[in-house]
């Protein structure tokens, strides 16, 4: 506790506040609030029914008008407080609204209607978690189907990217051969060429090896990542070659070598590529968008997009569906917080 | 290493790999015996070599023969040779200022908004993850908290980051909400052009900048404590320290992350096309678009010209990427980090 006071109150040159204290401060208040508030108000808004979510100006939580049986109705009734003309406030439930006057009655007394002025009336409101937005989407729309291809689609990609890539790696860092240099270079210069250069003459590679509409066309153009390569190179460099000779006296093929030693051996490094290979699958965009045109191949991302143009105002459905996709992300970061981001400064990933 | 003591679970996981490396083996001994040691790097890098062969090295090439064909066939042999035509379209201006006075001119619109879009969100983006990075590394309670709060967008997916602030810039959203609560009235942000083009700039600054930080940030971690603690025995005030120690060291890996920013403006596509789908008219119409508009876009299908105007991207992006590995080398020489 009083590490935590020493802290709060530590400042710059040890009297008085620096003016960069507060900097810090505000800066890093601030930060919290622009970098978390946005994705918190998503998830808030998520559980809104469509009514609270059309409303100005919102609220923080999500509420619903009550709703009242009432003898003699079919549906049910919206629960109103209303200011009488004697300047009584009583609890009535609509039951129609005419110009500026509504009709309501007493849900005790359902015989008698009482016109109230609209501006003389404030819905009576509870908090309720419209979980609908998100159970409705997994019956009515194709969203488990969008749901399982975006999983199909990011774990056989990283787990062919980790097979290939540690193949290359290996070849690369622990045999001499003519090429080698050539080799490297060639996937060096992969970064050069981006998916938005190439993508006019891939589109055409891969719908002339009948991958159009089918997501392996999706898979198979990512999966050879040249910063795969390069980390699990840099890495196997540092296991020594003793080891590999080792192994040959021992009779080893060099398959085993590779798949029994240097794999193993390999672990951290391909921790944190499986874990931007994921990151980066889950999250394409661009080339699942051209590559899928049917319907029932979509990945979550593509059909998120394509919904939130068709249906601007459900918004209710895209929130939950936003949601739904951001969870595997948000898993990550939570649990492999520490080390994606001193991955990212070792190595300069992504 | 099945003796290396790993969890049981992990273990009986691994099984299936471990029977089908397993597997493979015999015939791969029976190719070793044939190809000897070094033949065996062959097999070792031909499923990498093959896949990148055939889905980047070989589109690479293709992308120069598609730029000189006209068209809306997609297969290469159905495509007729034009020469450079497409190349003259895209050049063919009355005045390059005005975008209104070419033959293509979405594509210099997509130019000048792209080129606007890059300077206009580098400055920030390098001026922001400074300024938060210098914050960082100030002695914080906490200092991993701090660094995944701003770290935590970069990973959202861009589609998400598009339509998080596609809701809170809408007519009923968040920043309404908070300038009513101040007195204004809503207003369409989402609608206007320069509001638009403003906030494709905020929102992808917002999406990565924890990323450029984070790298920053490494780099002054590596600056030596003790060049501060000099200077202050010399009486040197904070301000020319930072002038004088921090920025001078801190330059090559500042470098650096300006031409990936640069890199990484210049194909600005998801997010935007989330937000705003390139509108309101083709205020935040950006390159990538153009060339995917042009390209996959029903009725405007182009594929020719889509490729010849990617093959001017690519140029520029070749250039930045070449001046990012000088830069990235010239730096693991000096020795540091």
């Amino acid at each position: 506790m009083s590490a935590i006071v020493r802290f709060l109150t530590r400042r710059r040159g040890g009297k008085g506040w620096h003016w960069t204290d507060i900097v810090t401060w505000a800066w890093l208040v601030g930060g919290l609030l622009i970098m978390f508030g946005p994705a918190v108000w998503l998830v808030g808004s998520s559980f809104k029914s469509p009514a609270a979510l059309a409303e100005f100006p919102p609220t923080i939580l999500p509420y619903v008008t009550q709703k009242v049986t009432v003898e003699g109705y079919d549906k049910p009734l919206d629960l109103y407080e209303a200011t009488l003309e004697d300047g009584s406030t009583v609890v009535l439930a609509e039951v129609r609204r005419i110009g500026v006057t509504s009709q309501m009655v007493d849900p005790a007394k359902p015989g008698e209607i009482i016109k109230v002025n609209i501006a003389k009336r404030t819905p009576v409101r509870e908090m309720s978690f419209a979980t609908a937005n998100y159970t409705e989407p997994f019956t009515h729309f194709d969203f488990v189907r969008y749901l399982w291809n975006s999983v199909f689609v990011t774990v056989t990609a990283t787990l062919i990217t980790l097979i290939v890539n540690s193949m290359a790696a290996f070849a690369l860092s622990k045999y001499e051969f003519r090429g080698r240099t050539v080799a490297m270079l060639v996937i060096l210069a992969t970064l050069m060429v981006p998916l938005s250069v190439i993508m006019v003459p891939l589109y055409s590679i891969v719908s002339a090896l009948g991958l159009f509409n089918n997501l392996w066309g999706v898979i198979l153009p990512t999966v050879a990542t040249p910063t795969g390569v390069f980390i699990l190179r840099q890495y196997m460099l540092t296991i020594p070659d003793e080891l590999v000779d080792a192994a040959r006296m021992d009779k080893a093929s060099e398959w085993q070598i590779y798949w029994r030693i240097i794999l193993p051996l390999t672990a951290p490094a391909l921790a944190v590529l499986a874990i931007f290979s994921v990151v980066w699958r889950w999250n394409d965009f661009l080339w699942p968008l051209i590559v899928l045109s049917r319907k029932e191949l979509y990945t979550l991302q593509v059909g998120l997009s394509i919904y939130s143009g068709e249906l601007n105002v459900q918004w209710h459905f895209i929130l939950a569906m936003t949601v739904v996709t951001m969870i595997p992300v948000v898993l990550v970061f939570i649990f492999l917080q520490r080390f994606i981001t001193t991955g990212i400064a070792g190595t300069g990933l992504k | 290493m099945d003796e290396s003591g790993r969890s049981g679970l992990g273990q009986i996981a691994m099984m299936p790999i471990h029977f089908l490396m397993g597997v493979l083996d015999a015939p791969l001994r029976w190719l070793q015996r044939a190809t000897g040691i070094n033949g065996m790097a062959a097999f070792f890098l031909l499923p990498n070599m093959m896949i990148f062969g055939v889905f980047v090295l070989l589109p690479f090439f293709i992308n120069f023969a598609y730029s000189m064909t006209g068209g809306t066939a997609l297969f290469l042999p159905d495509r007729s040779f034009v020469g450079a035509d497409q190349y003259a379209r895209l050049f063919d201006c009355g005045s390059y200022i005005d975008p209104g006075s070419c033959a293509e001119d979405t594509f210099w619109t997509a130019v000048r908004n792209t080129g606007w879009f890059v300077v206009l969100q580098v400055t920030l983006m390098i001026l922001v993850s400074l300024v938060t990075a210098l914050i960082l590394n100030r002695e914080l309670m906490a200092r991993s908290f701090w660094r995944a709060v701003f770290f935590f967008p970069v990973l959202l997916s861009p589609v998400v980051v598009g339509l998080i602030w596609k809701w809170i810039l809408q007519r009923q959203g968040l920043l309404n909400f908070g300038l009513y609560s101040l007195g204004f009235d809503p207003y369409v942000w989402l609608n206007d052009r320069n509001w638009s083009f403003a906030a494709t700039i905020g929102v992808s600054i917002w999406a990565h900048m924890g990323f450029y930080t984070l790298i920053l940030l490494a780099g002054l971690q590596a600056i030596p404590k003790d060049l501060y603690e000099a200077a202050e025995m010399d009486g040197t005030r904070p301000a020319r320290a930072f002038w004088r120690i921090t920025l001078p060291l801190l330059m090559p890996n500042l470098l650096v992350v300006v031409v990936l920013v640069l890199i990484r403006a210049v194909q600005i596509f998801d997010e935007v096309y989330v937000l705003t789908g390139g509108g309101p008219g083709t205020s935040t119409l950006y390159l990538t678009q153009y060339i995917y508009e042009t390209g996959f876009a029903a009725q405007l299908r182009n594929p020719g010209l889509a490729a010849a105007a990617s093959i001017l991207m690519g140029a520029v992006l070749v250039v930045l990427t070449l001046l990012q590995l000088g830069l990235g080398r010239s730096e693991k020489k000096g020795g540091r980090k």
